[in-house]
């Protein structure tokens, strides 16, 4: 390079092409505009679900009252009545759901974190990615088939299963998510202790990453909180109070679909209700969720 | 002297290596799937000495002494050949978990186990092993792992807070505590102090020195004047070969091997 040229690349003519105050205005302007489409389309996100919960403040609020969380309901024609039995019934179908697919989806999620390599983590990984995206109707339809039919009739149980095989996927993913994100560097300090694989895994690994194993159950609690149709043919729903798992149970989302189709004025109110309550659920438990993530990064 | 050739030295070094040695590697390499990382490598390691492996990145340092406690068989196509004996003993006949047990190991970057407390840490070995020990027990090995690391007197006031409050110096002390709680024969360091600042590292450096009544220490290092420092011997690896072993006076004041003496005059490296 001549020294002509170089004494030109350092001084006014890079300062043309770079710019004073007043031509970068251009930049600063479009700087600013792009912040703000930014922020107006990420805005219209929102704009449904305000929607939603607006509707639904507005209907079921009326409903809602210490009666309407603590009563039985009432036969058509008399006024007042609860969804109590919903209530319970969905807290016991959802928690058997848990017990029943969560260990098997957390030692599914170790074992494709741990042997990415291995051909059943390829099955593995391929059948919770079918399995995600079956349609709920149809997962309610085996649950039909292997837990109702043979005993011949309609159990809490059976709508447990079916919840629990749409929860698997759910936390499996989110288990190896989180236990990929765990530094190897852990597993090593731990192996060069003399720890047994076993329990790296057992004792370093999974306790490290607990919290987003964890926060990975509470939201796909939430996601199946609100499953109605593979309700519809398993738990079936029932007007009283019934905590056995043998027996067909109430649940929040099959009163909201009871309710709602029915003709009568009274029982659509304690649909809107149960729907006000049903979000409000599910917004508690996020908020719990988020509250365990902002934690463990505040650490 | 000057005729004197490096095979010369290193069988004259090991044959009074074997009368007293504690490790003795013979005709040692090691792979990475079909690549060879470490290439023939014969030494012997006396008690209570501190050894310096140093060399330029990429020469093979980190993966022999991970070969040492049987670290490397754990990564992706790592295997080895030839033989390592810790007391005459061929390690690789010995179960991985004792000689992880017997051979200590702490690693580049400070890596305390983020869910326990400093105790707990410290103690990590034994609780994460399902070895039962009473409290008293227990408290004294705390107590006397980390006053061997020069750690006692800043975290004795907080040992119930977690071992990653601590600033990075600290934790990787704390990670000596940890390998010394478990009585380690020999403790392996792998450039320990490459992501402290100056003044853990001479704190480290310090504590190396001490540590050598107790343990014997191979110290795996790219900085010359750390081995210098701190080593009784130095061995000097260059593209999976050990080039050059002996006392650190000698190799740094009269290196025999010409590549020895261009790296330690920044020739290269």
């Amino acid at each position: 390079m001549s020294g002509e040229t170089q004494r030109k690349l350092n001084t006014a003519y890079l300062a043309e092409i770079l710019g004073d105050e007043k031509s970068i205005g251009k930049r600063i302007f479009k700087n600013k505009l792009s912040g703000i489409i930014i922020f107006s389309i990420s805005f219209m996100v929102v704009i449904p679900l305000g929607f939603i919960l607006f509707y639904l403040l507005v209907n079921g609020v009326s409903s809602i009252s210490l009666d309407f969380i603590t009563k039985l309901p009432k036969p058509v024609g008399e006024s007042g009545g609860g969804i109590l039995n919903a209530l319970v019934g969905s807290g016991i179908i959802l928690i058997i759901a848990l017990i029943l697919s969560v260990p098997l989806a957390i030692f599914g999620g170790i074992f494709i974190s741990e042997f990415p390599d291995s051909w059943l983590s390829y099955c593995i990984r391929l059948s919770t990615d079918i399995l995600q995206g079956t349609p709920s109707i149809v997962i309610g339809i085996f649950a039909w088939v292997i837990a109702v039919v043979p005993p011949g009739h309609f159990s809490a149980l059976s709508g447990s299963i079916a919840l629990g095989i749409m929860v698997v996927p759910l936390v499996l993913k989110s288990t190896e998510e989180t236990l990929k994100r765990i530094p190897h560097e852990l597993r090593e300090a731990a192996i060069s202790l003399g720890v047994p694989y076993h329990r790296v895994i057992l004792k370093v690994v999974v306790p490290t990453g607990i919290k987003g194993i964890f926060n990975g159950i509470l939201l796909g609690s939430t996601r199946i909180s609100g499953e109605t149709a593979p309700l519809l043919f398993t738990a079936f729903g029932s007007p009283f109070m019934n905590v056995r798992i043998g027996k067909p149970m109430s649940a929040l989302p099959l009163v909201i679909y009871t309710y709602a189709t029915s003709p009568y004025d009274e029982w659509h109110k304690l649909a809107w209700g149960a729907s006000l309550l049903l979000i409000l659920i599910v917004f508690v438990i996020n908020m719990i969720a988020r509250l365990f993530v902002s934690k463990k990064e505040g650490r | 002297m000057g005729k004197e050739t490096i095979a010369d030295v290193n069988s004259k070094v090991s044959a009074a290596g074997r009368r007293n040695s504690l490790l003795q590697v013979e005709n040692f390499n090691a792979f990475f799937y079909d690549k060879k990382i470490v290439n023939d490598i014969n030494l012997s390691v006396e008690k209570n000495r501190v050894v310096s492996i140093m060399g330029p990145s990429g020469c093979g340092k980190t993966t022999f002494i991970r070969c040492i406690n049987r670290m490397h068989e754990m990564s992706p196509g790592g295997t080895t050949s030839g033989k390592i004996l810790l007391n005459g003993e061929d390690i690789n006949r010995l179960n991985t978990i004792m000689v992880r047990r017997k051979i200590g190991m702490v690693f580049q970057r400070p890596n305390p186990f983020p869910n326990m407390t400093i105790y707990e840490n410290v103690i990590a070995g034994y609780l994460l092993n399902g070895i039962r020990i009473s409290r008293k027990l227990s408290n004294d090995i705390v107590e006397d792992s980390l006053s061997k690391a020069a750690l006692w007197d800043e975290v004795k006031g907080s040992l119930n807070k977690r071992g990653t409050y601590l600033s990075g110096g600290q934790q990787q002390r704390l990670c000596i505590a940890r390998a010394l709680a478990m009585n380690p024969e020999i403790l392996l360091l792998d450039e320990p102090t490459s992501a402290l600042d100056p003044k853990a590292t001479a704190r480290i450096e310090e504590l190396v020195v001490q540590l050598k009544e107790n343990v014997t220490i191979l110290l795996v290092t790219h900085n010359i004047a750390q081995a210098a420092r701190v080593s009784d011997y130095t061995a000097f690896m260059f593209l999976g070969e050990l080039v050059e072993y002996g006392t650190t006076k000698e190799l740094f004041t009269v290196p025999k091997d010409k590549r020895t003496e261009e790296y330690l005059t920044g020739k290269f490296g």
